[in-house]
This record gives structure tokens, C-alpha cells and sequence, in this order.
């Protein structure tokens, strides 16, 4: 099976200081799948997926070598203007952080930074995203409260919608259903089953189950070095490297 | 869209890095310019002479500035030397004895403390302090006095040090970790040999720099000193004697000095030496605070 | 053994009854202010300003110095603000953290907060001799802004380093710049800390007198515009309490009752500011 690569990575070396988080990795994702991160914790995991939309750029004393490719476009080159990028991907975080105003707005915020004033057009993007996470049924009647009032489960779909609604051509996800239970973490997954046929979506996870269940295509991190990548069923079923079938065995934790 | 969006971000990052410098240079541009006024009195007058001359008479040049900075001095230590103990006693009970509800409770009335403004101070210094000095204290030492004394503006700076000087305590007692009380007590310490052995130990340094603030908050403070202290420029001799603080001096001549050569020289001057003060004591207390907190981190 | 527990007791003793100590000299000074102030309150003390012979004992009110001490207060707080809010935002938001000047900043402002306010008196009268300002309400509002600046930017400093990382990022991955998700997301989220560090600086800034003695001078009228003096509620009573008359001194115990209230009501609104301000807040 052929891939159309979406974000393509270029000997990848992000270091903290004297720490060393990402290795020379290369790596292809392909586009309008899941593809999932997986790695025992401290791999690298998150600094390779916060590295597609920059937002590693905050860190202090970062230093970043190689390319990252979205679209054909270096995101690391010169004259890239970051925020531009970020619009382009929605990131679903470990803990959902709703920002600090209604649900309605929380949802707005982005088209209106994005330059949409009409109140009627917000409406219709509003109900459209927050009916896209299944959230709509649930809030519709008390859009002007506050974020903060949701349950966890519900603000992690709010910032799925909120994310949807800047029209982003990847969602990533860092862990986005650890602070979740079961059910409200059943429902994010078959969000992500359903918006793959729009949308390419990165989740790193150390949830081998649910990469299991998610993953049309797997990259296996260990510390900070890309070890195997493949399609999922290939990776899980026939691994090539010792350290991969370590992990899936449960003998690397 | 989001070329303009961009522009605002820098410009709005020049503009905020601009105003934090001028709030991180402050301080200098304080200084240099008290000292730019108090040029023309440093270029007439030695800075020694006019700091260890009694003779302070304006209108014939003279500006000895030895009154007001022994006044100064014995009005702060005085108020040091009544407020330390309480202080840290009351921080001690607040940290390491007193029950949550208790501390909940006096904590907020300790700010309340704080936010008072120095004139009610001063006229709670007029109304009560100064008749006790006067009509029952002084008596006691076969003394007679006014009740405007170095005593009385020691105690009033006293009140006022104290919410400092337990808000900092309070600071520094809680960034002793609870582990190292768990150890002494489980090695059969009471409570107080706790505290004083472990607590007081580790805290030390943080301790003497809350007192640091507290000294160098009564050495500048003005309008309730410049209410209860005298202000007679003279150097005190006794407690009950009358002063006449440096900042007193400062707030109650602003009035004629541009009338007079070189007055408004002497007492920017005056600022100036304050600033100076202010500044070495607080240099100081903060590096040793910066210290405390590193070491939680 | 014995003697540990008597020290022990002993001192648990001292301990309250330094507490006890403290505690009541807040209350003496509030029932001071009130038994003294009472008597000698009038409504047209706060609703007329100084007639002709007021600090010899004759008629009138201290309406000019309240509202004096509203005008500069306000004004030296909005000063405030609009210096404090954007070195705050720049230390928290884009700075890199651990940044050397952002820390040199910090302990700067920290420094200035011990310096007195009587300095920055001085300092404000040399600003207004470079500028050829007379004493005036600008000139008092420059000094007072000064002096609450360290109180209030480092007050709010504490609570937007509260801001977690997580929820800036949140604002960032939807293509935010730094100062969009300063105003929206950052002032939002530290509102009712913003609030109480701007109510703690107004509160120090209307019940300061050594700052505004050399600035902002002292007039029986209302201010009228920023370049006239201006009365303050501090000065107002420091002069009462100066004059040799028994009635005016009365009156300087009604003033000092009439500020104290003030102070009281800006510190219990700010607690109930505090407490309501809170629903947007992300935890």
C-alpha cells in the first residue's frame, strides 16, 4: 500500500540544552491517516510532534537542525511566518485547556483572529464545529457560560472543535485522552476514526491498545531515535527491529 | 491579514521591552537625577563636612546634616529593637503552631495592618502614644518630656514594620520543607526545640533579611515619624529626647526651600543619602531572598 | 525533661502574646480612629470644600482633598497600569524563560518597592524642575504612579507566571500571535488577580502624602485640570492636626476616619472582586 507523504521529516535533531530529545530522525506521515507516535515515555515523543507546529520554539535553550516539510515548504526555513503554520494544525493536548471564556467564544477565538467579524457567519461556524466533535447536542443551550463549567471529557472535545474551526489540514494529538475515562476517551477515538477521511492526523500515545486501535500507519520512538516506522498492521504483526517487539511485548515499559 | 497581525506583534514587543527597561533602570534614573540636583551643594560643601556638622543653618549656608542622621538612626533602631521579637514571635506561632482557622484569621488583619495610610499612623501616634510618654512614662524617670520623642517615633515605626517583617518571615518559614520538622520530631523534639533548633536554624539568613526590609522601610518612612517624633534639629541624647529624622526634615521644609541658595540642593541631597541607604539594605535582603527561593526550586 | 516542657510552654506563651500584641494594635488603631473621628464627623465635612477661615475652626469640608485624592489616585493608577500590564505581559509572555534581564527587571522593581515614598517625592519634584512643571495634579500623578508601579507590576507579575504554559500554546496551535493571546487569553485568565493588584496599588496611592507633599501641592479648590494643584485626602489631615485650634484638630481625627474607611472598603472589594471574577478561569 502507497502513501501520499503530508509531513515529511529530515534528519530531525532537536536538543534542550546538553540533552539530546530527537536523533537525526527521517520519517514520512502520510496523509488523511492516523498515524501514532508510540514509545515509552521520555522517547521523544511529544518533541517530535510539537515540532510540526513549532510550538518547541518556546522552549528555553532549544536548538533545532534538519527540515520539517509540510506541503513541500521547509517549516524551519526562512520567511516562514509561524502562526500561519500553527493555523494549519489543530493540537489536542494531554490535559484539555479551554481558554478562559465562554463556549461560544472559545470556539470563535480563532476565525475572529483569523479575520471573521459577521456574527451570523460565526454562529453557523460555531454550530457546525461543535456538531463535528458531537458536542453541540449538549451545549447548545448554554453556549455563553463559561468553558471551565464543561466536564473534562466535554472541554476535550471543545478544544477539538475549537481546534477544527481555524480549518487546520492536520490535527495533532499529544496523549489527548490521558487525562480522559474510558467512555469520553471511546468517544474521542471514534471522533478521530471519522475525521481521518478529512483531516491527516499525528497522536502520540502511550497507549499501545489504543494505537492499536487508531493507527493506520506507526512511528516507534526510543530514546529520542526513530527505531521503526511502517504501516500499522506491518509494524505490530512482523516488527524488524528487537527493540519494537520489546515494546509491543510489554518488555520495554 | 496576518502580515499586519505580525507587524502588531513586534511592535507590540519593542514597545513592552521598552517600558520594562524603563522600569529595570528606574532605580538609576532615580539616583542620577537626586544626584544631579545635589551637585551644586557637593561642589560648595564636602560631602564629610556636611554629613558630620551639627550646625544646620540655612539661611547662612550651613547645612551640617549630623542632626537629622542621628535622628534617623535612633528612631530606627529603636523601632527595630521593639519590633524584631514580636514579629518574629507572632510569625513562628503563625507558621508552626497556630491552627489553619487561626491563621486564616490574623493573616488577612496583618495585611489590613499593612494598608493603613502613615497619617493614621501618625494621629494614632498623636493620640496615644505621645500622652503615655508624656503624663505617665516620662514622670517614672524623674523626667520631663513632650511626648514628641525618639520613643514615640520608634513605636509608631514599630506597628508599622511589623505586617514586613511577618509577611516575609512567613515567606521564608514556608519554604522550609516539611520533611526536615518530620525528622527532628521523630527523633523525639518537642515542638518549640523544632522550631528553634531546625526551623529557626534553616531560616535564619531569610529571617535577617525580612528584618533587613523592616529596618530599611522605618529608616524611610515620613509623615508619621515627621507627626510624633519633635523634629527639633538637635542630637538626641535619650530616648525621650526629641528628633528630627531625615525624611521629616525632607517633607516639612519643601516649602521655602526654593527660597533660600542651596536649600533645595541640601535637601534633595537629603534624598539622595536615603536612596543610597535604601538601596544597600534592599540590595542586599533581596539577594539573600532571591537565595531562599532558588533553593526550593 | 521537665524544663523542655516548661520552655516549651513558655514559649507558646510569648508566641501569642505576640500575636495577640499585634492584633491589637490594628484594633486600637481602627477604635482610635473611630471614637476620636465620630464625634467630630459632619455630612458637610465630605460634601463642601473649605470656606474662607477653615483651618482657624470656621465652616466648610474637605470635599476638595477626597476628591483630590480620587483625581490622583485614579489617575496614578491608570498610569500604572499602562506600564505595569505591558512589562508583565513582556516578562511572562515574551520573554524566554529564565531570561537574565526579565530577572535583573524583576529585582530591580523589587528593590524599588523598599524605596521610600518621600524619594519619590524628591525625584518627582526634580522631573517637574527638568520639565518647568509647577506643583500640580499631573505632577502628583507622575510620582504616585512611580510609587505604586513596583507594588503593582510585581503583584501582577505573580499571578500571570500562574498562567500555565499549556493554555498560551492552546492559543498558539490555533495560529494566534503572542499579543493576541496576551490580551485574550493571559488578561482573562489573570483577571481577578490583575484586579486585586491594581486595588492594592490604589489603595497605597490614596493614602500616601510624602510622595504628592512636594508635587502635587495643595489648593482649598477642586481640581479643575492636570496642571493645577490638587488637595489630598493625607495632607489635608496632616495640615488639621498641624493647626494649634482643638475644633480643626477634631476635624483632622474626622478625616483620618473618613480615608481609614476608604482603605477598608478598597481592601474588602477587592476580596469580593477576588472571589467573583473567577468563572472564566481555567483551573
Amino acid at each position: 500500500m502507497e502513501y501520499k507523504a503530508h509531513i515529511r521529516v529530515r534528519n530531525l535533531s532537536v536538543s534542550y540544552g546538553t540533552e539530546q530529545a530527537l536523533k537525526d530522525v527521517t520519517v514520512d506521515l502520510p496523509e488523511k491517516k492516523i498515524t501514532a507516535i508510540i514509545g515509552p515515555s521520555g522517547c521523544g515523543k511529544t518533541t517530535l510532534l510539537k515540532s510540526f507546529n513549532r510550538l518547541i520554539d518556546a522552549v528555553d535553550g532549544i536548538k533545532v537542525q534538519g527540515e520539517v516539510y509540510l506541503n513541500g515548504d521547509n517549516i524551519y526555513g526562512p520567511g516562514i511566518d509561524v502562526t500561519h503554520l500553527r493555523q494549519k494544525m489543530g493540537l489536542l493536548s494531554q490535559r484539555p485547556y479551554p481558554l478562559p471564556m465562554s463556549i461560544y467564544d472559545n470556539v470563535a477565538y480563532g476565525p475572529r483572529i483569523h479575520g471573521i467579524r459577521k456574527r451570523r457567519r460565526l454562529k453557523e461556524i460555531v454550530e457546525h464545529y461543535l456538531r463535528e466533535s458531537s458536542l453541540w447536542d449538549e451545549v447548545k443551550d448554554r453556549l455563553h457560560t463559561p468553558a471551565s463549567s464543561l466536564s473534562v471529557g466535554q472541554q476535550q472535545r471543545l478544544c477539538l472543535a475549537r481546534g477544527l474551526a481555524v480549518e487546520p489540514e492536520i490535527i495533532l494529538g499529544d496523549e489527548p485522552t490521558s487525562a480522559l475515562d474510558p467512555t469520553a476517551s471511546q468517544r474521542i477515538e471514534e471522533k478521530f476514526l471519522q475525521l481521518k477521511a478529512k483531516y491527516t492526523i499525528v497522536v502520540v500515545t502511550h497507549i499501545l491498545r489504543q494505537a492499536i486501535r487508531l493507527a493506520d500507519y506507526v512511528v516507534f520512538m526510543y530514546l529520542g531515535q526513530l527505531i521503526e516506522h511502517g504501516p500499522a498492521r506491518k509494524v505490530f504483526e512482523n516488527p524488524q527491529e528487537e527493540l519494537t517487539r520489546g515494546y509491543i511485548k510489554g518488555v520495554i515499559v | 491579514m496576518h502580515l499586519i497581525r505580525g507587524l502588531q506583534d513586534k511592535l507590540a514587543r519593542i514597545s513592552m521591552l521598552a517600558l520594562a527597561l524603563f522600569a529595570g533602570l528606574l532605580v538609576f534614573l532615580m539616583a542620577f537625577g537626586l544626584f544631579l540636583r545635589s551637585r551644586p551643594i557637593l561642589d560648595s560643601i564636602p560631602l564629610m563636612e556636611l554629613l558630620l556638622s551639627s550646625s544646620w543653618h540655612p539661611l547662612k549656608g550651613e547645612f551640617g546634616l549630623f542632626p537629622f542622621l542621628t535622628g534617623t538612626v535612633w528612631v530606627t533602631g529603636v523601632s527595630i529593637v521593639i519590633a524584631v521579637p514580636f514579629s518574629l514571635l507572632c510569625a513562628m506561632y503563625l507558621a508552626e503552631y497556630a491552627p489553619v482557622s487561626i491563621r486564616e484569621w490574623v493573616k488577612p488583619l496583618v495585611d489590613l495592618l499593612a494598608g493603613i495610610p502613615s497619617v493614621v499612623y501618625g494621629i494614632c501616634g498623636v493620640l496615644i502614644i505621645i500622652p503615655l510618654i508624656k503624663d505617665h512614662l516620662a514622670p517614672l524617670f524623674g523626667s520631663f518630656s513632650t511626648g514628641y520623642s525618639v520613643l514615640a517615633g520608634g513605636v509608631v515605626l514599630a506597628v508599622m514594620v511589623f505586617p514586613i517583617i511577618i509577611h516575609v518571615c512567613l515567606e521564608v518559614f514556608a519554604s522550609v520543607p516539611y520533611e526536615v520538622r518530620e525528622a527532628s520530631l521523630a527523633l523525639g523534639a518537642t515542638r518549640w526545640q523544632t522550631t528553634k533548633k531546625v526551623v529557626l536554624r534553616k531560616a535564619m539568613p531569610g529571617i535577617l533579611a525580612a528584618f533587613v526590609l523592616g529596618l530599611s522601610r522605618a529608616f524611610g518612612e515620613t509623615m508619621a515619624v515627621l507627626m510624633v517624633a519633635g523634629n527639633v534639629a538637635r542630637v538626641p541624647r535619650s530616648l525621650l529626647d526629641p528628633a528630627y529624622p531625615l525624611p521629616a526634615l525632607i517633607a516639612n521644609n519643601y516649602g521655602e526651600m526654593m527660597s533660600v541658595p542651596l536649600y533645595d540642593s541640601a535637601l534633595l541631597l537629603a534624598s539622595l543619602l536615603l536612596l543610597v541607604v535604601v538601596l544597600f539594605f534592599n540590595v542586599l535582603s533581596r539577594l539573600v531572598l532571591i537565595r531562599i527561593e532558588r533553593g526550593i526550586q | 525533661m521537665k524544663l523542655r516542657t516548661v520552655e516549651e510552654k513558655l514559649f507558646q506563651l510569648l508566641m501569642i502574646a505576640a500575636t495577640i500584641l499585634i492584633v491589637t494594635s490594628l484594633v486600637v488603631i481602627l477604635v482610635t480612629v473611630l471614637v476620636k473621628g465620630l464625634p467630630a464627623l459632619r455630612l458637610s465635612m465630605i460634601t463642601q470644600i473649605p470656606k474662607g477661615g477653615f483651618y482657624l475652626g470656621k465652616e466648610g469640608g474637605i470635599l476638595n482633598a477626597i476628591l483630590g485624592s480620587f483625581y490622583l489616585a485614579g489617575g496614578a493608577t491608570i498610569l500604572a497600569i499602562l506600564i505595569s500590564l505591558p512589562i508583565v505581559i513582556y516578562f511572562n509572555v515574551y520573554a524566554s524563560k529564565g531570561s537574565v534581564f526579565v530577572n535583573l527587571c524583576r529585582f530591580s522593581l523589587d528593590v524599588l518597592w523598599g524605596v521610600p515614598s518621600i524619594v519619590f517625592g524628591a525625584f518627582g519634584f526634580t522631573i517637574m524642575l527638568f520639565f518647568g512643571l509647577r506643583a500640580s495634579l499631573l505632577g502628583g500623578i507622575i510620582a504616585v504612579a512611580l510609587l505604586i508601579l513596583p507594588v503593582m507590576s510585581r503583584a501582577m507579575d505573580e499571578v500571570v507566571k500562574m498562567v500555565p504554559r499549556d493554555l498560551l500554546n492552546a492559543s498558539y496551535s490555533l495560529g494566534a500571535t503572542r499579543l493576541e493571546t496576551s490580551v485574550k487569553v493571559v488578561v482573562r485568565q489573570a483577571l481577578p488577580g490583575i484586579l486585586t493588584a491594581v486595588l492594592i496599588a490604589f489603595g497605597r496611592g490614596i493614602g500616601d502624602a510624602a510622595s504628592v507633599i512636594f508635587t502635587a501641592g495643595f489648593t482649598d479648590a477642586i481640581p479643575t485640570s492636570l496642571m493645577r494643584p490638587a488637595a489630598t485626602l493625607p495632607l489635608a489631615i496632616f495640615f488639621q492636626l498641624g493647626t494649634p485650634f482643638p475644633e480643626v484638630q477634631e476635624r483632622a481625627y474626622a478625616s483620618a476616619l473618613v480615608l481609614t474607611i476608604m482603605i477598608l472598603v478598597i481592601s474588602i472589594v477587592s476580596r469580593i472582586l477576588t472571589r467573583s471574577f473567577t468563572k472564566h478561569v481555567i483551573k
